[in-house]
């Protein structure tokens, strides 16, 4: 299956791109994908505990099913003011 | 008075008895910086009566790119008396606080409790984590916002509605995540996230409209583009889950991690005899240590610790005490790295010493 992946703050600058797309294997959850965004950028590990992802607008724990064409957005805490 | 509202006026949503209650509300604003320049501007331009600004800082030739209700003439002059001029001048009917401080653990809950809405403008996790609890526990709603380089977000958190910690239960590692001051941000982002900031407030007061609870709005400056997203409160959540670790408003130990975790503590029932041989050095800042302190003990607030070091002799031993033992676990880290070989630090601060002796009367 094809996700769209939109990052974030921090995370879109770790990644080097605010919109991607990733192919992940059937029966794939939140965490799968995750882990492949890490896999393409390592730096993003440290993130991995605070950073939560919204699956079509909502925002959904790690254990969370995919389905083909899923929006996955990527939301770091950011604290600047 | 009136005619400087009429636009208000004209809107039935506001109105006269709108814009009445807009002159009976108060807001804080916490942090007087990208985010709280416009919110201060627009609170005061709309009469809210009564406005908080809370920020001990003072105003940097770098703040001007983006912190638009300081002149360059502001430089080096405290924030938060430099933007109580501004919106006095802005609107002479408005009520200012200047609160030249930080908002910290000491004063958090006592300062929310007296106005009616809380801006989150800060710029530290700390802060933010420490104004959501502050706002959940005294039941007022957290207007909050943040900024980094072309990305906003923009929440609102309430008694009633899930909360910042339901959102984001923890912050990312301390030195993972830069400031404006380090990653930079983009100036009019600043402007656009703190002015829907004030717009959620000014809204919270006249109660209209549709609040940003349970949505976090993104604001994405670079593609030009709005999105939201929809949370629930966690029944697992610290502070307003089914069973609750946060029961008041305490800094976060941000940062900790990095910390030597080998690091001696002393029991706060251990002190008495350690003082014997050893210096309290007491890292509070002046204004959360009004209320006194122990015998013999040298005063050196943590915030001036790294300026002031050479006046510690690095050859004799100390116990560091804060109010909590937070600061003070940084602190005695610190000595650590500058080659103090003797440190430790209190366990639970002088508010947990204080617990256990009746004629000591912290803070």
């Amino acid at each position: 299956m094809t996700v769209r992946v939109l990052a974030f703050a921090r995370v879109r600058e770790i990644l080097g791109s605010n919109d991607s797309t990733l192919t992940l294997n059937d029966g794939a959850r939140v965490s799968d994908a995750w882990a492949a965004v890490v896999e393409r950028a390592p730096a993003l590990a440290p993130l991995a505990r605070s950073t939560r992802v919204a699956r079509n607008g909502e925002i959904v724990s790690g254990e969370e099913p995919l389905q083909d064409g899923d929006e996955l957005a990527l939301l770091p805490p950011s604290g600047g003011g | 008075m009136l005619r400087r509202y009429s636009r208000h006026l004209l809107i039935p949503e506001v109105g006269l008895a709108g814009q009445r209650r807009l002159s009976r509300a108060r807001a804080l604003v916490v942090g007087a910086g990208g985010l709280g320049s416009p919110a201060l501007q627009y609170l005061a331009a709309a009469g809210v009566g009564r406005i908080g600004i809370a920020d001990d800082d003072v105003v940097d030739e770098t703040n001007l790119q983006r912190q638009t209700i300081f002149s360059t003439a502001d430089i080096g002059r405290p924030k938060a008396q430099a933007a109580a001029e501004r919106i006095t001048a802005l609107n002479p009917h408005v009520a200012v606080d200047a609160l030249q401080l930080r908002f910290d653990e000491s004063n958090a809950r006592p300062l929310v409790a007296l106005y009616d809405v809380v801006l989150d403008c800060s710029d530290r996790f700390p802060t933010r984590y420490l104004v959501n609890d502050a706002c959940v526990l005294e039941g007022k709603p957290d207007v909050h916002a943040s900024i980094f380089r072309f990305d906003g977000q923009i929440g609102v958190f309430t008694r009633d509605h899930p909360c910042y910690r339901c959102l984001y239960p923890e912050p990312p590692p301390a030195g993972s995540t830069p400031t404006c001051a380090e990653g930079g941000v983009l100036g009019v982002l600043a402007g656009i996230v703190g002015t829907w900031q004030a717009n959620e407030a000014l809204k919270s007061l006249l109660g209209i409209g549709e609040l940003l609870t349970g949505r976090l709005m993104l604001v994405d400056a670079l593609a030009g583009r709005t999105r939201e997203v929809r949370y629930e409160r966690d029944p697992a959540c610290a502070l307003c889950g089914e069973s609750p670790t946060v029961n008041d408003a305490r800094e976060i130990a941000y940062g900790e991690a990095e910390l030597d975790a080998t690091l001696d503590e002393i029991e706060p029932d251990a002190l008495d005899a350690a003082l014997r041989q050893w210096t309290l050095l007491d890292v509070r800042e002046p204004h959360e240590a009004v209320l006194g302190s122990l015998d013999g003990a040298v005063a050196l607030p943590a915030s001036e610790l790294e300026a002031r070091l050479h006046e510690l002799d690095s050859s004799r031993s100390y116990v560091v005490a804060c109010r909590v033992g937070v600061k003070s676990r940084w602190a005695a880290q610190r000595l650590r790295d500058a080659g103090f070989t003797r440190v430790r630090h209190l366990k639970g601060g002088l508010l947990g010493y204080a617990a256990r002796h009746d004629d000591f009367a912290f803070f």
